[in-house]
């Protein structure tokens, strides 16, 4: 052992409160004092209820069997297998899928152009801009709504009438089963993007000015600096962006829910949406096996991501 | 310098199209319905008028509502800024033996979808007695993960020491947290206000599904039910749209600096 250590460990002895058993006993009985609102509310609204889903889709309870609780039947595997078969499942499922694979990317994309583009060159109107930029993502969704229904009206919209000025005859867009889904795709984008930009402004600043400088040196042009230095260099914050957009998107509910209730044709169903359908019909057996069957699917994308995109000396 | 020039140009088209529809929305609520149903549609207002917003206090208790919406959203704030800062102490400067596995359960709250707890964290508030109450709208949302993170990593910072110093002279814990630890927190609880401010302002669904009266609805309820009824009275629901989103953008613009730097600092560590 070094003496470095064995000095830091004299002087731990020396600060720490008498070092008597007593008082740890008592900090370590204070930590679960600290702590209890937390768990407490944790064990009532979010384990409890958890394996209450999870328990609940092995069964075949509706919410007419709740005041009757003998009625209701373990099924096993039932509703799984039920699952792999519903047409409007598979839909929602593929939707999802869909919404994540394009809507990710596409918030990642913008919001990275907006904090290079931020970080290089603009000092004065910065903060001006990454406000405006980030308002979206502040605003309640219901009124995000109700202005985007209205941008995008077929007759009365302002999108149509700048695509018409153009010489370009604009769709029914909400209206359409092949445009509903990417404009709420465009819309999540323009309502996301800004929060990926603050994060990557973050991690911008931590980037040091010599790297750059040494390529200058080196005569590496502006595209292969991003490439060999930015992105690199931006991994975790990447990563952090990945996964919390994932998470947020695979969830999604609230566009369809207030801007095309799902529709046209289901065209625009989600996983989560279609649960809550099933939940509103009373069959809580069956939407708690889709909606555990989410659940697991979110974990397993964020172990995913995190094992592909983790920074590499870790 | 053209470079820099056309990095303004192109950030400021960016602007343009993320302000659009927020603008063309406000703009539009100052339209009479004909204006507004009207093809080709205008920009500016051409006979400006608060007909939608009188139509609008007329036919809905905004009053009531609006207290509701302010009401969850302060105990909201209040209660994450005490908790969220006690949970944070534990992790941090305490001996706390469990300290990875609730670290765990906090990361396990940001990923189970809302939508898997909604029905039992119902029958939850529903045995309690909290259905069509103030609290039972608030109650999953009085700690918050993202609160948590974002003090565990100012304390973090906070040397040990100064406990310790504290602890020798005799100090409880409380008095330490409330005295020492919690006074030197206020940058980062000022961007823990704001954003459990805005969560619970913004948050609908669950409000949706707790309050059933409206003299317990929050203002993003009464719009979305507004909204089923009145799905084709546009100038009416823009007129909505812009009384929900008023406050927190004002908010938003007098306090971004909190709120920006202290989401990039929970993101990256």
């Amino acid at each position: 052992m070094s003496t470095a250590t064995a000095t830091r460990r004299r002087v731990d002895r020396a600060s720490r409160p008498g070092g008597s058993t007593r008082r740890r006993a008592r900090g370590r009985f204070m930590a679960w004092v600290f702590a209890a609102p937390f768990l407490i509310l944790f064990l009532l609204m979010y384990a409890g209820p958890l394996l209450a889903g999870l328990g609940m889709s092995f069964t075949d309870l509706k919410s007419t069997d709740v005041r009757h609780p003998l009625n209701v039947n373990g099924v096993g595997l039932d509703n799984y297998q039920r699952l792999l078969h519903d047409d409007a499942m598979r839909k929602a499922a593929w939707n999802t899928f869909f919404f994540v694979a394009t809507g990710v990317p596409l918030t990642i994309v913008f919001g990275l152009a907006a904090a290079v583009a931020l970080h290089s060159g603009i000092r004065r109107a910065r903060t001006f801009f990454r406000a405006g930029y980030f308002l979206p993502q502040v605003t309640s969704i219901i009124g995000i709504a109700v202005a985007w229904r209205f941008l995008l009206d077929p007759q009365s919209g302002l999108l149509n009438e700048a695509l018409g000025a153009i010489g370009i005859h604009g769709p029914a867009w909400l209206a359409d089963e092949r445009t509903a889904l990417p404009s709420l795709v465009a819309m999540a984008t323009w309502r996301g993007f800004g929060f990926d930009m603050v994060i990557f402004l973050a991690a911008l600043q931590g980037v040091p000015r010599e790297l750059y400088e040494a390529a200058d040196v080196d005569g590496a042009g502006r595209w292969a600096q991003f490439r060999r230095i930015t992105l690199p260099m931006l991994r975790p914050a990447v990563l952090f962006t990945v996964v919390y957009s994932t998470i947020g998107y695979m969830q999604f509910l609230e566009e369809p829910f207030v801007m095309t209730k799902g529709g046209p044709l289901d065209s625009t169903l989600s996983a989560s949406y279609a649960i809550y359908f099933q939940f509103g019909a009373g069959n809580y057996g069956y939407a708690g096996a889709a909606a555990s069957v989410l659940f697991m699917v979110i974990v397993a994308l964020s172990f995913l991501q995190f094992r592909v995109l983790r920074p590499k000396h870790l | 310098m053209i470079r820099r020039t056309a990095l303004y140009v192109l950030l400021t088209l960016g602007l343009g199209v993320v302000i659009t529809p927020f603008g063309w929305a406000v703009l539009s609520s100052f339209k009479p319905e004909g204006e507004i149903r009207q093809n080709p549609p205008t920009f500016l207002p051409a006979h400006a008028t608060l007909g939608q917003y009188r139509e609008l206090f007329h036919r809905l208790d905004l009053f009531t509502v609006f207290l509701n919406s302010v009401l969850v959203a302060v105990i909201v704030v209040l209660a994450n800024m005490l908790f969220c800062s006690m949970v944070a102490y534990a992790l941090t400067k305490l001996p706390f033996r469990a300290r990875g596995a609730v670290f765990t359960l906090i990361m396990l709250q940001m990923m189970v979808p809302s939508i898997v707890l909604m029905i039992p964290q119902f029958v939850v508030v529903a045995n309690l007695g909290l259905v069509n109450t103030i609290f039972g709208i608030m109650l999953p949302y009085l700690v918050m993960p993202l609160g948590i993170f974002l003090m565990r990593q100012f304390m973090a910072d906070i040397p040990d020491e100064l406990v310790h110093a504290a602890r020798i002279d005799g100090a409880g814990e409380f008095r330490i947290f409330f005295r020492v630890v919690l006074p030197l927190c206020k940058p980062p609880l000022a961007t823990l206000s704001l954003i459990t401010f805005l969560t619970a302002w913004n948050n609908f669904l669950w409000p949706a599904v707790v309050a059933q009266s409206q003299d317990k609805y929050t203002l993003p309820v009464a719009l979305a039910i507004f909204a089923n009824q009145e799905a084709t009275h546009y100038g009416l629901l823009l007129a909505g749209a812009v009384v929900v989103v008023t406050p927190v953008v004002i908010l938003f613009l007098a306090l971004q600096r909190f709120f920006v730097e202290g989401i990039a600092s929970t993101g990256i560590k």
